[in-house]
């Protein structure tokens, strides 16, 4: 497939889990964020801004800001209505690769950004229903495409992205020292219900943690993302090989997988912003060398003349 | 009828087109009872309801063309263009001529240029072509097909009879509308399917990638095609990724192309795949900037000289406008006697050469009364309606033309006909014309059934283009006796194959299947209020 296409699938897959993972957190924290007094309600948007990728501006930053800033700012690629809107430029450009479901799934979503509400009871709505969307796109995908190399890309690009969202759902419960408890940091990935039935009695913030952090059978956890990522890495370039690793990707997410599964703590929870630290650079440094290996375009087109 | 065409035969009188539903005595034709059927069944309420599902469809869908950097939905009207399957025939038959003639004339005119010598047209003319292409002169295109793709635009005169107004045979565009017009009227005015065999468009992708993979450089055994996009800024990208989709073959960029050793390659993931057909949908300016022009980005360097050395198969082959530069027009009956010693099935409109001196002044005493056009225009862009236009508009164009007599023809007002369209709140008749599509395999030249019928939304208004606020028609090639037992033309015999079992013989489990049913059944009932 095209270098260009390819690029443009990792990109939907990436995009849209973002706009899922930010309408989760955004929507657990909300809750939280109401029933503060005003100057720390300020403080706490600056700090969860930091968190999800963006710098605060100076001055002034109100409840208002922050919705602006992580639900509707078509500009930044930060915001839920931003990546679903790049999500769509990029499905617009694969258009004739995706299948035609999954790219009227985006485009509907894109157009029914603009309907919604954009004071705090409206943004509840946006959430869950971005929530909605994007597991109908992803379903969609899921089911109509052939899981070929293209669908590879999508599921590459969406499970770095899913790794990286929960590291940050996790970074967010130390913004909120005072408050934010497990019980709503699960419900943030939708862990909820599934830590209570495997976990039953013993439960607190170390088996909550663990439970994001480590499972190898919840698919939200960092451990089980990275393992898919992982897994989408093998299938692009099958190459056998009795030794070494097959590129710089999976050799990144490799050792960020096998550190967090092979790790043995006793103090999760002061080690935990080190960890989140390590898996967000580790899904960076691995998009990275994914565009090198698979996107990369000569950056201008030259003529090479005519010998052969 | 319904009360949506209450005002209609008030309005068709207004105009002397002729309206292709409606006979002089405002009863429906033949072709359209069962449109008409269909129509006269709803009210108000529901013709609007259908419009706005089916636009919204094409929203979602992202059926849309590009307008000042905006995408819109392309109008869709409810009412569909009929054409009797006997009319048709001819239309086809004339259009395929046409195609074949232009082929001739193009490889004439980057050959020896006979049609020429013979004294058929002056030379002249077509060296003064701005789109007669000296860079692709002395070869034949690999595959030997210049005109893979055609759109001849027809219209209807005051009587009713086709005659042609302009051929495309550079980029045609507007085939997708036809392709999702279809999909969308099946399920906007279901009513009006059920009882007439209407001609399927959808084998057009199909034929299309046959006669692209037919037409590719000799040696490739399996060829490879693509579809050549400028880029998701052009107002036709909903087309390209449709028909790439639909061809399930690559869109490409001109940065995804690179040219080495007179061969094409694409960049993908698994390194460099060799390609043999481009499809090509940009300009022939900017396709390649060794030969054209030097700043295009959109292009890839060194195409054109693959495609001279046979290495691979450009469709449609550069330097085709010259044949549909408007004053060649007015020379294709002639080209086609020349080339194929037959009469034109389908006549042109009546045209008046600028350059021509007598011609010219004849043309500017009466300005106002005609329809004057760049001859290498498109969209409709420059074009000037004499009876519309303003003392200072008709001066300016009298400057122009004196200035550049061969850029410009000039034709009489045409009527185009009419059809019902549906227009604040009820039904009025809308000028239209219509682009059948011609695929050219180098063997035979298949006609889509139908075609684009663009529709001009506003009262009185002869411009269709979409640029220009038209909408557009499902375009129905209609077949069989409409009024008694349908007719469905002959297709390949169905062939009743025999039931062949291949699985191991396994007893009894279909007899197992209602116990396991009720087994459940009864476990949920158990289980219910326990």
């Amino acid at each position: 497939m095209l270098s260009r296409i390819a690029e443009s699938l990792f990109w939907i897959g990436r995009y849209v889990e973002r706009a899922d993972g930010t309408a989760r957190i955004l929507d657990v924290h909300l809750e939280r964020l109401n029933q503060m007094p005003r100057g720390e309600q300020r403080e706490v948007s600056r700090q969860l801004l930091g968190v999800m990728g963006t710098r605060p501006p100076a001055g002034e930053f109100e409840l208002s800001d922050l919705l602006h800033a992580l639900a509707y700012d078509r500009t930044s690629p930060t915001s839920i209505a931003g990546a679903l809107g790049a999500a769509r430029e990029n499905a617009r450009r694969a258009r004739e690769t995706v299948s035609g479901s999954v790219w009227e799934g985006l485009n509907t979503t894109w157009y029914g950004l603009t309907q919604h509400r954009k004071d705090v009871v409206g943004t509840y709505r946006f959430c869950h229903w971005v929530v909605e969307r994007t597991a109908m796109v992803r379903g969609l995908s899921d089911t109509t495409m052939s899981h070929d190399e293209s669908w590879q890309f999508l599921v590459l690009g969406r499970s770095l992205e899913r790794a990286d969202m929960t590291a940050r759902m996790l970074s967010t419960h130390d913004v909120h020292a005072a408050g934010l408890s497990w019980v709503n940091m699960l419900r943030c990935a939708g862990a909820y219900e599934s830590f209570l039935r495997t976990r039953r009695a013993s439960f607190g913030d170390q088996q909550a943690a663990e439970f994001l952090l480590l499972d190898r059978l919840f698919p939200r956890s960092i451990v089980y993302a990275l393992g898919d990522a992982e897994k989408c890495l093998t299938n692009l370039n099958p190459a056998y090989r009795r030794v070494g690793f097959i590129n710089d990707a999976s050799r990144i997410v490799g050792q960020a997988r096998t550190f967090l599964e092979f790790h043995q703590t006793t103090d999760l929870m002061s080690e935990l912003p080190e960890h989140m630290e390590r898996v967000q650079k580790a899904c960076a440094r691995a998009s990275d060398a994914i565009s090198r290996t698979y996107f990369s375009q000569a950056d201008e087109l030259s003529w090479v003349g005519e010998v052969s | 009828m319904s009360e949506l065409f209450e005002d209609y035969a008030t309005a068709a009188r207004r105009t002397p087109a002729f309206d292709e539903m409606f006979d002089g005595d405002q009863l429906p034709r033949a072709e359209y009872s069962q449109v008409a059927a269909a129509l006269s069944e709803l009210n108000l309420a529901d013709v609007t309801a259908r419009a706005d599902s089916m636009a919204r469809t094409f929203l979602d869908r992202g059926v849309t063309f590009d307008f000042a950097g905006e995408e819109r939905p392309f109008p869709l009207d409810i009412v569909p263009r009929v054409i009797a399957g006997t009319d048709w025939q001819v239309l086809e038959q004339g259009v395929a001529q046409r195609v074949r003639a232009l082929e001739a004339f193009l490889n004439d005119v980057y050959d020896k240029m006979s049609v020429v010598a013979d004294g058929v047209i002056p030379r002249r003319l077509i060296t003064s072509s701005a789109h007669f292409h000296r860079e692709v002169s002395g070869f034949d295109p690999a595959g030997g097909v210049r005109v893979h793709i055609s759109g001849i635009d027809v219209v209807r005169d005051q009587q009713g009879t086709f005659r042609v107004l302009e051929d495309n045979v550079r980029v045609p565009s507007g085939v997708s509308y036809v392709l999702e017009n279809r999909r969308a009227m099946a399920k906007g005015l279901p009513e009006a399917f059920g009882q007439q065999h209407i001609r399927p468009v959808e084998e057009y992708p199909r034929r299309l990638l046959a006669a692209l993979r037919k037409t590719a450089p000799p040696g490739a055994e399996d060829p490879t095609v693509v579809v050549l996009t400028p880029g998701v800024f052009n107002s036709a990208y909903f087309e390209h990724t449709l028909l790439a989709g639909l061809m399930g073959v690559e869109l490409v960029e001109g940065r995804d192309l690179i040219c080495r050793g007179n061969r094409v390659y694409m960049r993908t993931t698994a390194g460099e795949q060799r390609v043999d057909v481009i499809y090509k949908r940009i300009d022939d300016e900017f396709l390649d900037p060794l030969q054209f022009r030097a700043d295009s980005v959109l292009g890839c360097p060194g195409i054109v000289n693959a495609a001279r050395a046979g290495m691979v198969t450009i469709a449609n082959a550069l330097g085709n406008g010259v044949a549909d530069d408007k004053l060649v027009y007015t020379y294709v009956p002639d080209l086609i006697r020349y080339y194929l010693s037959e009469e034109p099935i389908i006549a042109n409109v009546d045209t008046y050469r600028l350059e021509d001196a007598d011609a010219r002044e004849e043309v500017l005493d009466r300005l106002d009364e005609l329809v004057v056009k760049p001859v290498d225009g498109s969209g409709g862009k420059g074009l000037v309606i004499g009876p519309d236009a303003s003392a200072e508009e008709l001066s300016a164009l009298r400057t122009r033309v004196l200035q550049d007599p061969r850029g410009w023809i000039a034709q009489p007002v045409l009527q185009l006909s009419t059809v019902p369209t549906m227009s604040g709140g009820q039904f009025s008749p809308r000028h239209v014309d219509l682009r059948p599509f011609a695929v050219n395999d180098g063997e035979n030249v298949w006609v889509l059934p139908g075609g684009l019928t663009r529709v001009a939304m506003k009262e009185g208004s002869l411009i269709v283009n979409s640029s220009q606020g038209g909408g557009s028609k499902d375009t129905w090639v209609v077949d069989g006796q409409v009024n008694g037992p349908v007719t469905v033309p002959e297709g390949p015999p169905v062939t009743v194959r025999e039931r062949v079992s291949v699985w191991p013989i396994e007893t009894g489990w279909q007899d197992r299947q209602p116990e396991q049913q009720q087994q459940q059944l009864d476990g949920r009932e158990g289980s219910g209020n326990a």
